[in-house]
């Protein structure tokens, strides 16, 4: 028998280990991304269209690519997301329609990113006849962010207390008039946080943007929703096993820079959710 | 007291909730303008139910029965049908725990105005200043409205939302508990403003004591286990009630 001395020890020893072990890989995949790829970093990387067969030049053309679609995932899943979040928290009761639409985003969030590439595909690139286009992507993209948004923002309409409701009833107000006047205003913060880090991780996805937008190389900038557009998620997967001969350095460039938006993405939900949360009276 | 004007008049009112938990029981109660009309018992015995259906607040909880009337001036506010928006300006209602909406004190007591449409800046400031002279706060404010709701002690959050209140002019005002979280001088201050201001308005009031409700009935009404005891004026009720229930309620056996 160990003693409870040791015992306690021994536990707090496990349980400290496991939290070293989960940021172990994030310093080292950051720190080797870093390492290998922030020489490839320069002006005309960032800014130039890749030529040589891809070898030489820049990441441009999938940086913007990954902009608009980021744009485009936003259009279709913020209105719809916080839509529904508001729906769910402020009006539907507890019935069988709001459990089966729970059940659905539920079922939505399971779905593996590859499916939601083959639903868009179906769906809007051949059946709608978007092609593949900017528009098909961030439409597949939008709906496979769905479930995140919706369940941060209902959660954070939910955190604002009942009491504000029902002064704002009250005082003559109604239903909307008081989402609209007190509810949405305090849960604002925690619903951009959940918006961002469901954008963030659209904005790093390469199976959805597969065969519904990603093109393996463009030698211009997409003009329109209706155009195909490189990305960099997509781009990286292409230069690292489609390539023969492709220089590391690239590779891990470009990693550099998706990781880079990404997390800078993160950094900024994480700004914006400190900021209101020291402002907040509740 | 000679005869008073009846302000709202309770009509057999019955009412359950849904998940079983209070209820009141064939309630037939006159509320009389410019008094303060106090309604008191034991937790669970129908007050706060009844205040609540004075404006409609009972609309955002599980009501499972509703029979009845509650006629304000005549009109049946207890009517599936009734414009409960209206009815909400015109009865006013001061919650349990203070509690300021999250904005500016200032904001706070125009918000009632601006859903009511009014936005003429003037007719703001002129309500602001009204309305927390009346709530006895205007004073300690008056240098500071910008500031949050929620940097004023609890006493004072509680004078805000009566004032919150009274912006709107509403002819009623019901007061659930509205000094149980307070010390004894906020709480003497919001009595006090009470008696100065019910020649302008009519309340209701659930008292947190009995202590409070003998101190500030003009008309009392005893519940128990949502049924009516015993309804008569203040003094009469606290100092020879006619019901032996009363009686012991008020002497403390039980509560």
């Amino acid at each position: 028998m160990l003693s409870r001395q040791t015992s306690q020890r021994i536990a707090f020893i496990v349980i400290s280990l496991s939290a070293l072990i989960v940021v172990a890989p994030i310093l080292f995949i950051v720190g080797y991304i870093v390492v290998q790829g922030v020489g490839a970093i320069s002006w005309e990387f960032l800014t130039g269209f890749p030529y040589n067969g891809m070898k030489s030049g820049g990441v441009w053309p999938a940086i913007v690519g990954t902009l608009w679609l980021t744009l485009g995932t936003a259009v279709v899943a913020v209105p719809v997301g916080v839509g529904a979040a508001i729906y769910l928290s402020e009006y539907a009761g507890d019935n069988q329609l709001t459990r089966a639409i729970r059940i659905a985003i539920i079922n939505l969030a399971g779905i593996p990113s590859v499916v939601y590439g083959l639903f868009g595909l179906g769906l809007f690139v051949i059946f709608l006849n978007f092609g593949t286009s900017i528009l098909a992507g961030s439409l597949t993209l939008g709906i496979m962010t769905l479930p995140v948004i919706i369940s941060t923002a209902e959660e954070a309409l939910r955190a604002v207390p009942q009491s504000f409701r029902l002064v704002s009833v009250s005082l003559g107000g109604t239903r909307w008039e008081t989402i609209r006047r007190v509810v949405l205003p305090q849960a604002l913060p925690g619903i951009i946080t959940g918006i961002i880090l469901g954008l963030e991780r659209a904005a790093g996805e390469t199976a959805p943007i597969l065969f519904t937008v990603a093109a393996f190389f463009l030698p211009r900038l997409p003009h329109s929703i209706f155009d195909q557009t490189m990305a960099l998620p997509y781009h990286l997967f292409v230069i690292s096993t489609q390539v023969p001969g492709m220089p590391v350095r690239i590779q891990y460039g470009t990693a550099l820079v998706l990781m880079f938006f990404v997390l800078s993405m993160n950094v900024l939900a994480t700004l914006i959710r400190r900021h209101y949360r020291r402002q907040r009276v509740w | 007291m000679s005869a008073m004007d009846i302000k709202i008049r309770i009509e057999d009112f019955s009412l359950h909730y849904s998940d079983g938990k209070e209820s009141l029981r064939h309630i037939t109660l006159d509320i009389y303008a410019n008094q303060i009309n106090v309604l008191f018992g034991p937790s669970g015995g129908g007050k706060s139910s009844l205040l609540r259906a004075l404006n409609r607040l009972n609309d955002l909880t599980d009501v499972a029965v509703q029979e009845g009337r509650i006629l304000l001036d005549g009109e049946d506010i207890a009517a599936p049908g009734y414009d409960v928006i209206r009815l909400r300006r015109r009865v006013g209602i001061v919650f349990a725990r203070p509690v300021p909406l999250p904005m500016s004190i200032y904001r706070n007591v125009t918000y009632g105005l601006e859903l009511a449409g009014i936005k003429d800046r003037a007719q703001w400031d002129a309500a602001v200043e009204r309305s927390l002279k009346q709530a006895a706060l205007w004073e300690e404010v008056s240098d500071r409205l910008d500031e949050s709701g929620y940097a004023l002690s609890g006493g004072q959050q509680q004078r805000l939302c009566l004032a919150r209140a009274l912006a709107l002019q509403p002819e009623v005002v019901l007061l659930d508990e509205p000094t149980s979280g307070l010390d004894p001088i906020s709480t003497s201050k919001i009595e006090r403003t009470l008696q100065e201001l019910k020649s302008e308005y009519t309340f209701v009031a659930v008292p947190h004591s009995v202590q409070q409700a003998a101190r500030i009935a003009d008309w009392a009404t005893f519940f128990l286990q949502g049924e009516l005891i015993e309804h008569g004026d203040g003094k009469t009720i606290f100092t020879t009630p006619q019901n032996s229930q009363t009686n012991e309620y008020i002497t403390g056996r039980f509560g």
